[in-house]
């Protein structure tokens, strides 16, 4: 498994910079995937989509969709794409330290 | 006496109820156990065979038998719609009124399919130009829409994710290129694959070895697509970030939801109605004596079939340990197998888990197979087909199905390739 090291912190990813153990994930570490990925800083209405994706994540084993998020993390859907752009599933889990999602193939 | 109640009488719910019933045959007859299940239709289809019913394979009626035939003797079949659980009476109400009281509670109730929830889906065009394959209904008028389809273009659009069958909508694809180059149709369609991920195959391996399959049939593809509503009229999908894509035929997958007693019974579902459920166990968040299999779970496990069998077998025996007052088996991994159609009489097995990615390899024997791992065969396509007989005969009867186990096991697979690889590939 290729390794990133970020804040003097060696964290598991896959080959597009996912983190593999969300256990190694901190606010620190966030901050910086975000900046990495074209977010300056991480507002409120950010944080509210990160947290729910991630206990959403360690509750039920899958991370939700943009549906999902809209619906119930307390920003609807147009915040969404205005706070991650090009796609909030896949950036708000990439800075929420959780797995892409993925399909079953 | 000890009553086991099962709602849900799909593939999930009879399967667990005629194993319970062998297990319990003898308690049955003495009036110690009482095995109920609850559906509010007669009607129980053989999933699998939807994907083939809008290509003219099989006819609606052949896929169909009454829930309560594929019941084994012993087992009461009550048809009924049901309002909601009451889990601190240990009791579920009927919406005629009626209430059943349990010992134990499994529920085996499924998924629907929800296309109210898509602003615009089941407006203008439903079922004349958009079309979902998920229902009975849906993929006969589907069948009667391709027969009269001379040319132009065709979507595939799985609006959102959890769906059942995960591949489907890609084998729907697949088939679609077959079905119309057989009608000599094919240079007069573009079809074109929409999917909410950020590709058609998203597990590493499967992407390195099968990545080019869409491209090789001339199937577009449009990825990260969050479907938000849908034009009927003019014929258009929008994403949420306001892309569209142009169709003159939709093949919608619409979102999927639990049923909706769930909502109404306080804290079984999540937001999608979906039970919350233990991933090892099976037994359910809300109540020690709830357990749920199948699609109506909230696991990562594939919503599919194979997947409902192997919890069947894990869930029997969690039961039975349950009413001897033992501890639960952890003994779920996520197991799941599938034969993927892709077309021209060919198709892929696929056999994974809650950690392992389908990989490559032979199954079920190491070296000998028969069968293919994550690579495309006639003898997989035979394989697919002979399925609907080992439905019927064996895997609704609750017999095990020789040489498969319900934990997935690495024998005849061949390990990952690292991601790195995988990246580089």
């Amino acid at each position: 498994m290729p390794t990133l090291t970020m804040l003097n912190a060696t964290l598991d990813v896959d080959a597009e910079g996912f983190l593999q153990k969300p256990e190694q994930w901190n606010e620190e570490i966030a901050a910086e995937i975000a900046r990495a990925n074209g977010i300056p800083a991480l507002t409120e209405g950010h944080w509210k989509v990160i947290r729910f994706m991630r206990n959403r994540f360690l509750q039920a084993g899958s991370a939700p969709s943009v549906r999902t998020l809209g619906k119930e993390s307390g920003v609807d859907t147009k915040e969404l794409y205005r706070l991650f752009p090009n796609g909030p599933a896949k950036l708000a889990a990439k800075i929420g330290g959780i797995p892409k999602p993925r399909g079953c193939i | 006496m000890k009553r086991i109640l099962i709602l849900g009488g799909g593939t999930a719910g009879t399967v667990m109820a005629n194993r319970l019933a062998r297990v319990y045959r003898g308690d049955i007859a003495a009036r110690r156990i009482a095995i109920t299940v609850v559906d509010h239709d007669d009607q129980h289809v053989y999933q699998p065979g939807l994907l083939f019913v809008p290509f003219g394979i099989y006819q609606p009626e052949e896929i169909v038998r009454p829930r309560s035939g594929q019941l084994a003797e012993g087992v009461t079949y009550v048809s009924a719609a049901i309002d909601r659980v009451n889990v601190d009476r240990d009791a579920v109400l009927l919406v005629d009124g009626r209430a059943l009281p349990y010992d134990v509670l499994i529920i085996a109730t499924g998924v629907r399919i929800a296309p109210e929830e898509t602003e615009g889906l089941t407006g203008e065009g439903w079922r004349s130009k958009i079309f979902d394959f998920y229902t009975l209904e849906g993929a006969a008028a589907l069948h009667r829409a391709f027969e009269a389809f001379t040319g132009g273009r065709v979507v595939i659009n799985p609006v959102d994710m959890p769906i059942k069958c995960p591949v489907a909508p890609l084998e729907f694809a697949f088939l679609a290129d077959w079905y119309f180059t057989q009608r000599g149709l094919r240079d007069r369609v573009t079809l074109t694959y929409v999917t909410p991920l950020d590709a058609a195959f998203t597990k590493p391996m499967a992407a390195k070895t099968l990545g080019h399959l869409l491209e090789d049939k001339g199937i577009e593809l449009v990825t990260e697509f969050a479907t938000g509503r849908v034009d009927g009229a003019l014929g258009k999908l929008v994403s949420w970030d306001d892309r569209e894509v142009d169709f003159d035929l939709l093949v919608t997958i619409p979102l999927h939801s639990g049923e909706d007693f769930v909502s109404r019974s306080e804290g079984l579902g999540d937001d999608l109605r979906f039970v919350i459920t233990d991933p090892r166990t099976l037994q359910a968040q809300r109540r020690a004596n709830i357990f749920a299999l199948g699609d109506a779970t909230n696991l990562p496990a594939s919503k599919a079939g194979s997947v409902a069998h192997f919890q069947a077998e894990v869930l029997t025996e969690n039961i039975r340990q349950f009413l001897n007052g033992e501890s639960l088996e952890p003994g779920f991994d996520g197991h799941s197998n599938c034969f993927v159609e892709t077309g021209f009489k060919k198709a892929l097995l696929i056999d994974f888990n809650y950690e392992v990615e389908p990989l490559p390899g032979k199954f079920p024997l190491p070296v000998v197979g028969p069968m293919a791992l994550l690579k495309e065969s006639r003898l997989n396509h035979a394989g697919k087909m002979f399925f609907r007989w080992i439905y019927w005969n064996v895997l609704l009867p609750g017999h095990d199905i020789p040489g498969i186990r319900p934990q997935m096991t690495m024998r005849g697979k061949q390990p990952a390739a690292t991601d790195a690889e995988a990246a580089a590939a």
